[in-house]
């Protein structure tokens, strides 16, 4: 996959926990465009094991200078937040991807309801200049913990102060997702993100109430299949292979010279399948080519998607 | 890189012809002696020298005469363009997409400066200078899409990604092999792939999708997809089947070198900023047996591949009515000699 690779301009905290950053061009051009609701894929080398970690881009998609992302420290994990927090600074490099959007604005909804609690205003931050620019009707409801929890929450009464409701838990405000669902115009379309118990509760109530399935969206972010390194066994020539953790196995195999066929590099095409003999561990399975009695049978692995988490996997090559 | 661009036309009095250069860059579809539909999708990354696939767009010596045949096809029948109104992102993202990769890639051809918004684009075989404002459609002559779409050779449809699927929300297509775009546009994956026989008992479109589902910018992909048409025409539509279908009973064993042309299209697909949509572009070469035997091992493996076609692709493809005149013309060159795997030409 091509990567970006860009440099922290500035960090700004700017609400407890959370940190924004500005990122550029690492070589000094302009970044790609991008649509409301795309995250990128940051690589942490943090010592010992590299981290992936998927942030939305709240800036407005039409700067091509800058992209921002805010980071919230989520202090029971050891990974990627604390990296983010703790050892970038101003000026230090990063490769990202390039954007990807699983959180996109239906172009033919009539209306569109965004639902942000906390760190989930991060995506509807670039969507609004979308809607703004395009003319899209909206309203965006926001829900925080405290004033000093409401990230961005200042920028927004500024900008789109009309189409915007706050909502201070501190003070008793709570939004009710039954209500606001039932007063929508026919055609709307609904879009949470945030915490997962209130994602799951206001998808619940949409569905409950009969909205379409396909006028619910909920933020997913593409889980990059890293891991933590395991170790091939070849039966046929023999060898030992490592798999680094952001690695995939089809690129250990290449990096070691063994001759691996491919073609999609997606998990869609099967060209690439190879046969398990053992392993002392679990398949991790993320390819759309293999049934799921294949999968369940653990006799067969697609190496461009899919790893291990074990100590060992032998391989019939 | 210099290009001569030939004067030929695609109708009427048929007078295309391939260069030595262009039958050796022709993208042969056949690894194999056999062909079946298969989720043949690789990464779209740059080819050899000289290949079809060495730039991101490919533009040949038919390039003049291509973009001329699409406008006489869209002067008889506007239809061919159809947009829908949700898609003006994709429209400005595909302009920028196509202007940005003819320049970079061909620059003694094509070029194209930006001052913030206000842009000049500049293509020299076709004679156009346009200068306009990035994102104001009143600044270019038509939309977007239809202004860049006529400027590039082959077929584009834009795909809008939503409910779990992908929708051909937009299409410039003039160059279908029988097809129709009035008929696809605004259809989903499912809709449009009804028709295509054996392949949801492979399972090949549910992947297909799920792969594209997931396509990343600066990642685009390609596939290559074939059929066969009689004289070299470009638009074979249904519209105007008409004017081609008859064709196909004119193909005896003696004429088939000239008449019968085999048509392969290099598909893309490449992710846009913007909108997230997909550009699906279906670039159309053409290429007749007579040309193609001049390399044997190529006739050779047609051959084989076409005797031992499924009958429903036969059929699906509309090869039935002249399938054995084209077998009798070629079976000259089939030695029956094992010519192992690969497409290429020796
Ligand atoms: C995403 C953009 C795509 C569009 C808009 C598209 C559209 C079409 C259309 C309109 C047809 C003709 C069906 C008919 O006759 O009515 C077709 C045929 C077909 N498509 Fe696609 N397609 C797309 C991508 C793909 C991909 C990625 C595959 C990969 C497996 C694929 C595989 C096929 C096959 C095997 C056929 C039958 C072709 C033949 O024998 O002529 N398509 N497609
Ligand atoms: S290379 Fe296509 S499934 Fe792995």
């Amino acid at each position: 996959m091509s990567q970006l690779q860009v440099k922290v301009a500035s960090i700004q905290d700017v609400s407890a926990g959370v940190r924004h950053f500005t990122l550029v061009d690492a070589s000094g051009g302009e970044l790609p465009a991008f649509s409301g609701g795309s995250h990128i894929v940051v690589t942490m080398p943090a010592p010992g094991r590299t981290y992936r970690n998927a942030y939305s881009l709240l800036s407005s998609p039409e700067d091509r200078a800058h992209y921002e992302i805010a980071v919230h420290r989520q202090p029971q994990s050891r990974g990627g937040s604390i990296y983010m927090h703790e050892a970038v600074k101003v000026g230090s490099v990063l490769d990202i991807s390039y954007p990807v959007n699983l959180f996109a604005l239906s172009r033919v909804a009539k209306h569109h309801l965004l639902i942000a609690g906390g760190i989930g205003i991060t995506p509807f931050m670039a969507q609004i200049h979308d809607l703004e620019r395009l003319g899209g009707d909206y309203s965006l409801h926001y829900g925080f913990r405290s004033r000093e929890h409401a990230a961005f929450a200042d920028a927004l009464k500024g900008r789109v102060s009309q189409r915007a409701v706050c909502y201070d838990e501190s003070l008793g405000q709570r939004m009710d997702f039954d209500a606001l669902l039932r007063a929508q115009p026919l055609g709307t379309h609904v879009y949470a993100c945030g915490p997962q118990g209130m994602v799951e509760a206001l998808v619940a109530t949409a569905r409950a109430l009969g909205w379409p399935e396909h006028h619910i969206h909920s933020e997913q972010f593409l889980a990059p299949p890293v891991g933590e390194p395991f170790t091939l066994k070849l039966s046929k020539s023999e060898l030992e292979i490592t798999v680094q953790g952001d690695m995939s196995m089809l690129e250990a195999l290449e990096a070691a010279g063994v001759d691996a066929p491919s073609l999609c590099r997606g998990g869609a095409c099967g060209r690439c399948e190879l046969e398990v003999l053992g392993t002392d561990g679990q398949l991790q399975h993320h390819d759309h080519y293999l049934s799921d009695a294949d999968k369940a049978s653990g006799r067969k692995i697609m190496p461009c998607v899919s790893r291990a988490k074990c100590g060992y996997l032998e391989l019939n090559l | 890189m210099s290009l001569a661009f030939k004067q030929e036309t695609f109708r009427d009095d048929y007078t295309f012809r391939n260069s030595p250069e262009a039958i050796r860059r022709f993208p042969f579809p056949f690894p194999e002696d056999q062909y079946m539909y298969s989720v043949n999708i690789e990464p779209h990354t740059a080819g050899p020298k000289g290949a079809v696939t060495e730039f991101t767009l490919d533009v040949d010596e038919h390039y003049v005469a291509e973009c001329r045949d699409k406008a006489i096809t869209l002067e008889q029948d506007p239809g061919r363009c159809a947009v829908l109104p949700h898609m003006m992102d994709a429209e400005w993202d595909f302009l920028e997409f196509t202007m940005e990769s003819l320049a970079r890639d061909y620059p003694e051809q094509f070029s194209l400066s930006k001052n913030g918004k206000a842009w000049t684009w500049v293509n020299r075989p076709l004679g156009i200078e346009q200068s306009f404002v990035f994102g104001d459609a009143a600044t270019l002559p038509m939309g977007p899409f239809e202004y860049m779409g006529r400027q590039v050779q082959g077929d584009f449809v834009l795909l809008d990604q939503r409910e779990d699927t992908l929708f051909a929300d937009a299409g410039i297509v003039t160059s279908q092999a029988d097809w129709s775009l009035a008929f696809n546009v605004g259809m989903s994956w499912n809709e449009w792939h009804g028709p295509v026989p054996q392949v949801t008992k492979l399972g090949v479109m549910d992947r297909a999708l799920k792969f594209l589902m997931s396509l990343q910018q600066a990642n685009p992909v390609r596939r290559l997809n074939w059929t066969m048409t009689i004289n070299p025409r470009l638009d074979t539509s249904p519209e105007n089947y008409p004017l081609w279908g008859g064709d196909r009973n004119k193909v005896t064993a003696e004429n088939a070198g000239e008449l019968a042309h085999l048509r392969v299209e290099l598909q893309t697909l490449f992710r846009m900023p913007r909108s997230n949509a997909i550009v699906f572009s279906i670039r159309c070469y053409l290429i007749s047996m007579q040309e193609m035997a001049t390399y044997p091992r190529w006739a050779k493996r047609f051959h084989r591949v076409l005797r031992d076609l499924h009958p429903d692709l036969v059929e699906y493809k509309g090869i039935t009515k002249y399938q054995q005149a084209v077998l009798a013309w070629l079976s000259r060159f089939d030695d029956g000699a094992d010519i192992g795997t690969g497409t290429q030409p020796e």
